[in-house]
């Protein structure tokens, strides 16, 4: 069994700060790490291969500094790491990003392809899901937990208010809560073979076959028109009184403000 | 001379406080309080490789070197000094013997499940008349037909009663001093083999620290480590590794005693402000972390020394007499700048003052450290 788990190196945002002056993210000296529901995807794949002797293929867009997460992948168990990294595929949005990680996919054997639901960064929770429309192949998503039965998986399906249980054929791609599993620590064992025996194959432009227009910042429909900081709100009036007051106050401060 | 780490170990230090703070600091009380060794914590180390960093994989080791188990011991330390001796103790004292004095059988048999962490090691050189006259040893033993027979008792072993396997010196041949003693690799369930009263200490509770008793104990002669009459040379040899495992743990208290004062002063107000912003504390943290730092490279240093087979004894035992000195001072400032409450329960830093004063007593005082680095001055 090939799974191709994907993940993204994202700042670890519990260590952020924001610069109190102009109100943005202090990125500088904050650690990066492995998204969350990523990893979660990365330890559900490990723990098939404890089971079943799959094989790991761990796959990240980014600079060349991503290296870095394959690493902690690859120091976890994981076979095997692929990093794309081309200047070319700089300034993706969650369509570009999707069209050139699919291309790579293209490039390997799979049965099972995981990404996390979402990374902390971004919280689009788009990119999985594209990657198997670019593939055409099933995808489930919010996926809690996983059992594999002969060439299908069976898998829990979160809502907010419930799950589905669904029985999913391979190929197939799933995405993954942080939820759903602890992920298990490196060991020292495979910091070691990783950093000496492990070799992280790093693939740009020219290793994939991709439309160019559909990559990059020129591949983006998405476009950041402006961005800003949202302002701090006052803190409002508080009343504590009997409901029926409460909604005569209410009707009095709507009505100054013209709104009914 | 490169003072950088390598990438790998940047990683096995993440790894490492990792595992620390979410393995073993919540327990960390709870095993000084009820002086509980921690059973399920040595299966999750063994899970993760930190019971044979130093070994070849060949061996049911990860590969590593010294430098990576010198620095496992040490972030471990920060927050258990208890976590950190059992480690050291099964590494330095048990393992490594094997692995540098042992025959291939007894490569296969025993160093592979103490690597792996399936056993764990301890080691009996101390008596309670041979302490640092580590030669005046009384346990005996005699070859009668396949099986040495020893009798004897040894005193404050550490992991004794949990461990599996035993490395014990004992006196072959009375007549030729030092040269009589011999290695012997003792299983638990040895005849004639028990685990006496246990001790109760100041610091590192949670550590077992035993008698061991030998009673007619049957030892297959194949289980002799290294020569007849080789002993006392692998202990010295032992101990010398085993200082930087020491050294290391004294190290770990230290840099936790510091932590845990950083986040206290800050916290803790009095006149109308931090009690970091009193030049008092800055100073006081500065001499603090300058010491530990230093400690650090001459640990380093000696790990490396060991790492590269350069001759190491005098830079272990510098490493080690400098930072358990250091650990004393810097867990008793710790203590102080937290004042009254650094004296209660309520925070760490009480039991990392107990936890330290070992440091300067074990495998090896102070004073023999003195002896080993003079001595290597005045050849």
């Amino acid at each position: 069994m090939n799974i191709v788990v994907c993940i993204k190196q994202v700042p670890d945002t519990t260590e952020v700060r924001l610069d109190p002056k102009t109100g943005t993210l202090i990125r500088e000296g904050v650690p990066s790490i492995i998204n969350p529901d990523d990893k979660s995807g990365l330890e559900a794949a490990l723990m098939l291969k404890d089971e079943t002797d799959a094989h790991v293929t761990v796959l990240t867009m980014g600079p060349p500094q991503a290296e870095k997460a394959l690493l902690e992948a690859l120091s976890m168990g994981a076979d095997e790491g692929i990093l794309l990294t081309d200047r070319a595929f700089a300034g993706a949005d969650t369509w570009a990003t999707s069209s050139t990680l699919a291309a790579a996919i293209k490039n390997l054997d799979y049965d099972l392809i995981i990404a996390g639901r979402q990374a902390i960064d971004g919280d689009t929770a788009q990119v999985g899901p594209q990657i198997a429309e670019h593939l055409k192949i099933p995808q489930v998503s919010y996926v809690a937990n996983l059992e594999k039965d002969g060439n299908s998986l069976i898998l829990k399906r979160v809502f907010e208010d419930g799950y589905h249980k669904v029985k999913v054929k391979m190929p197939c791609l799933i995405t993954t809560l942080s939820e759903m599993n602890s992920p298990r620590y490196m060991s020292v064992k495979g910091i070691f073979d990783a950093n000496r025996e492990k070799e992280i194959k790093k693939w740009t432009l020219e290793d994939i076959d991709v439309n160019r227009e559909h990559i990059g910042l020129k591949g983006s429909p998405t476009k950041v028109k402006k961005s800003f900081t949202k302002g701090a709100k006052a803190a409002g009036e508080k009343f504590e009184v009997e409901p029926s007051e409460a909604a005569q106050i209410i009707v009095n401060k709507l009505k100054e403000k013209h709104v009914i | 001379m490169d003072f950088r780490l390598p990438n790998e170990h940047k990683m096995l230090r993440q790894m490492f406080t990792e595992f620390t703070e979410k393995e073993v600091k919540p327990l960390a009380e709870e095993v000084d309080e009820k002086e509980m060794f921690p059973v399920e914590t040595v299966k999750k180390l063994a899970k993760y490789g930190f019971m044979g960093i130093p070994f070849p994989k060949e061996y049911g080791g990860q590969g590593g070197d010294n430098l990576a188990y010198a620095m496992a011991v040490e972030e471990l330390s920060k927050s258990c000094a208890t976590t950190g001796v059992i480690v050291s103790a099964h590494t330095s004292l048990c393992a490594t013997p094997i692995y540098e004095f042992g025959t291939e059988e007894q490569k296969q048999k025993y160093l592979i499940p103490l690597a792996k962490g399936d056993n764990l090691g301890a080691f009996g050189l101390t008596e309670p008349n041979a302490g640092t006259d580590a030669a005046g040893q009384q346990t005996k033993a005699e070859l009668v037909g396949d099986y040495y027979i020893l009798n004897g008792s040894k005193i404050f072993i550490t992991n004794a009663g949990y461990a599996d396997v035993y490395i014990i010196m004992a006196m072959t041949d009375k007549s030729k001093g030092v040269k009589g003693i011999s290695a012997f690799i003792v299983e638990k369930d040895f005849e004639g083999f028990s685990v006496g009263k246990k001790e109760a200490k100041m610091g590192i509770k949670g550590s077992a620290t035993c008698e061991l008793i030998f009673e007619n104990c049957k030892v297959p002669k194949e289980n002799l480590l290294g020569k007849i009459g080789q002993g006392f040379k692998i202990a010295m040899k032992t101990l010398d590794g085993g200082r930087i495992g020491i050294a290391a743990q004294a190290l770990g208290i230290s840099q936790g005693a510091i932590d845990e004062t950083v986040s206290y002063v800050k916290e803790r107000k009095q006149f109308g402000r931090a009690i970091s912003k009193f030049q008092n504390t800055q100073f006081e943290l500065a001499d603090m972390q300058t010491k530990t730092e230093a400690a650090r490279l001459l640990v380093y240093s000696a790990a490396r020394a060991k790492d590269n087979k350069e001759r190491y004894s005098d830079k272990a035992a510098m490493a080690k007499l400098f930072t358990a000195e250091t650990a004393m001072e810097v867990t008793t400032k710790a203590v102080q700048l937290h004042g009254g409450y650094g004296y209660t329960r309520e925070y760490p830093v009480e039991r990392m003052m107990r936890d330290a004063k070992i440091t300067e007593i074990y495998e090896g005082t102070s004073e023999v450290q003195k002896m080993v680095i003079a001595g290597s001055l005045l050849r």
